[in-house]
């Protein structure tokens, strides 16, 4: 029964999917908006398995002495502040000029951004992997990339100036990207939905359960 | 009321009175009297001074098609004196009449607006609308439209088309799946990333280092998700076959849970149920940046031999793909979103690509079943391989040499594949 019941569900919950989609009449045309609140209001409760999983397994690192057991301090410490000073707040946390605020606006966004940062060093090693001309594919690619970027700046418009407007790199970087790459992308993304359905159909027919525990 | 004014108004003065025209409008005062043949905003104004407009016509009401019975769709018109250059209408006020009753302003409307979607009515009352023409100092009302009650209907025959081909894949997808289950080989090309999930779980046993898995930073009501995690279960099979540690850092707490069930259920199957622990799976952060630095510092510090990253990935897929890199696992990444697979196919080992992401798990099961239904897919691709076909030769010959009949084809086409 542990896991007939969750095949049910799927299933039923599947088919009212599909037909919701082409059924405009009550009560379909509201099941798609309960169905996402009842997993709003389940996801809601489920955050704090996840905040008492991460301070259990930070506090068992702390108290058994385990590698590295400095950064759940960090972590304990960290997560401790927010807590409670965006509780001493009251309802009204968010609001501008708030101890939480400050917080946020000065902690955790710069850190954030500190994250997303180390990306544009991480484009220039993976493109330096990805753009060396090994072959005849890889140099392929180096040329488009390296005609796209020329033509994305105004300096490959300098360089081709004196040629006719429809061949200066920007018209060249221009139709790289609207045909041979867009096609290209359409192929993966029609892929990608028949891809979906297939999954789709697995799940709701129950033929695909290895999300379950195994498949047979 | 706005009181009489003289022609000649400093600039400020000027901009200021349609405003104001328009927060009076909303006053029941105004709103009475929106059938009187000509409205005058000050009584006081002598006729010679008012700018008059034309009225919108051609008012029609019609009911909404494929609706719960909740949607009345508003064409007009626009006044003359709005499709002039110059003209002097500032606006126009839509009122609604619900059972006959006192008309209610719904909607203040731009100059050049010729329709309106009046939404959240009931099928069980009439409506009546009227629209007011607005220039600076006064108003003309159009004519009432005829009653008319919503309508509600069962099936949306807007999306036939769509539910043809739904049908069509999803019928070809059930007969593959039972063609394989009467027991006919199909066959399936091999799918490299998927041929070496084996070798790369031997390599960390072989080290005696983790495997990290990944599933994207969505919840599990992505499907992306949904198909990371049934790969999670063929993985963790063999992962328990191996006696290997695995770690699976999640950002969301329901991810979390279903992991930890799928993991714990593989090593179940695999007869080794003592070995699983809730610590191989745990909860970071909902945050993006964050759950990538808690991964980035993890997988610097455990140095796992095998990095899987299947699910849906944003911004963080090259930052976690090029960390990998850096510490030397072999990584085996999918996902369906187009923009990332570039970055994973830059940094990593070998790439699902987009739908191999949803085939995995039949593939790796081996099941008839499962594999059917990847052959059911292959009908769609045909289909879609032969309407591109179709449409290109179409548009091309249509347009070179003017075929009404190609264009008219081309059209047909478009409406059958277009989503409304």
């Amino acid at each position: 029964m542990r896991r007939e019941i969750p095949l049910l569900i799927t299933g039923i919950v599947g088919i009212v999917f599909v037909l919701q989609y082409f059924i405009p009449h009550f009560p379909f045309n509201r099941m798609n908006a309960w169905f996402s609140d009842w997993f709003s209001i389940v996801a809601a409760f489920a955050i704090w398995l996840g905040a008492l999983n991460l301070m259990k397994i930070s506090f068992q690192k702390v108290f058994r002495r385990k590698s590295d057991w400095g950064y759940a301090v960090v972590i304990i410490m960290s997560f401790l502040l927010m807590a409670v000073v965006g509780f001493a707040e009251g309802k009204g946390f968010r609001d501008q000029g708030t101890a939480f605020d400050w917080l946020f606006q000065f902690v955790y966004t710069p850190l954030s951004a500190t994250m997303f940062a180390i990306l544009a060093f991480f484009v220039a090693s993976a493109s330096y992997r990805a753009f060396r001309a090994r072959n005849f594919e890889a140099t392929l690619l180096l040329l488009a990339a390296f005609l796209v970027m020329l033509g994305r700046v105004p300096t490959g418009d300098v360089l081709t100036g004196f040629m006719p407007e429809g061949m200066r790199l920007s018209a060249v970087a221009s139709w790289i990207m609207n045909f041979p790459q867009t096609a290209g992308q359409r192929a993966i993304m029609i892929g990608i939905a028949l891809g979906l359905v297939s999954t789709s159909l697995r799940i709701i027919l129950g033929i695909e359960r290895s999300h379950l525990g195994g498949g047979d | 009321m706005l009181a009489r004014l003289p022609k000649n108004l400093p600039g400020g003065v000027s901009l200021i009175l349609p405003f104001l025209f328009i927060c009076f409008s909303f006053s029941p005062v105004l709103s009475q009297g929106i059938e009187a043949e000509v409205d005058t905003l000050d009584p006081a104004v002598p006729d010679s001074e008012l700018v008059v407009a034309a009225p919108v016509t051609s008012l029609i009401a019609s009911d909404y098609k494929y609706d719960n019975g909740e949607v009345i769709e508003l064409s007009w018109v626009p006044s003359i004196d709005d499709q002039l250059v110059g003209g002097n209408v500032i606006g126009y006020s839509l009122y609604r009449s619900e059972n006959d009753g006192e008309p209610t302003l719904i909607a203040e409307l731009l100059p050049g607006v010729n329709n309106y979607t009046d939404e959240g009515l009931s099928r069980l009352s009439t409506y009546r609308y009227t629209i007011l023409t607005l220039t600076v100092n006064h108003e003309t009302p159009s004519t009432m439209t005829a009653p008319i009650t919503p309508e509600r209907e069962w099936i949306n025959f807007d999306k036939k088309y769509l539910f043809l081909i739904a049908l069509i894949i999803g019928g070809s997808v059930m007969f593959f799946i039972e063609t394989a289950r009467r027991g006919k080989k199909l066959f399936v090309r091999k799918i490299a990333g998927l041929e070496a999930v084996d070798d790369a779980v031997g390599r960390a046993t072989e080290m005696g280092r983790p495997i990290l898995f990944i599933p994207g930073i969505l919840d599990m009501d992505d499907v992306q998700t949904l198909a990371g995690l049934t790969i999670l279960g063929r993985i963790s099979r063999i992962i328990a076959d191996y006696d290997t540690k695995i770690f699976m850092p999640v950002s969301r707490s329901l991810v979390m849970t279903a992991g930890r069930e799928t993991i714990k259920a593989a090593y179940q199957a695999a007869g080794r149920p003592e070995k699983y622990s809730d610590d191989m799976v745990s909860y970071v952060t909902d945050e993006q940046f964050g759950y990538v630095a808690a991964v980035d510092g993890i997988m610097v510090r455990e140095k796992p031999a095998t990095v899987f990253l299947l699910g849906a990935f944003f911004a963080e897929s090259l930052i976690l793909a090029e960390t990998g890199n850096y510490i030397g696992a072999i990584q085996i990444a999918g996902t369906a979103r187009p923009a990332q697979l570039p970055f994973f196919i830059a940094a990593c080992d070998f790439t699902l690509i987009g739908e191999e992401l949803f085939a995995a798990s039949a593939y790796l099961s081996d099941e008839p079943k499962a594999l059917g239904s990847l052959k059911g897919q292959d009908v769609g691709k045909a289909l879609a391989m032969v309407i591109i076909v179709v449409g290109v030769l179409a548009i091309t010959i249509g347009q070179a040499w003017h075929v009404d009949f190609m264009m008219s084809l081309v059209d047909t086409l478009t409406n059958i594949f277009s989503t409304k």
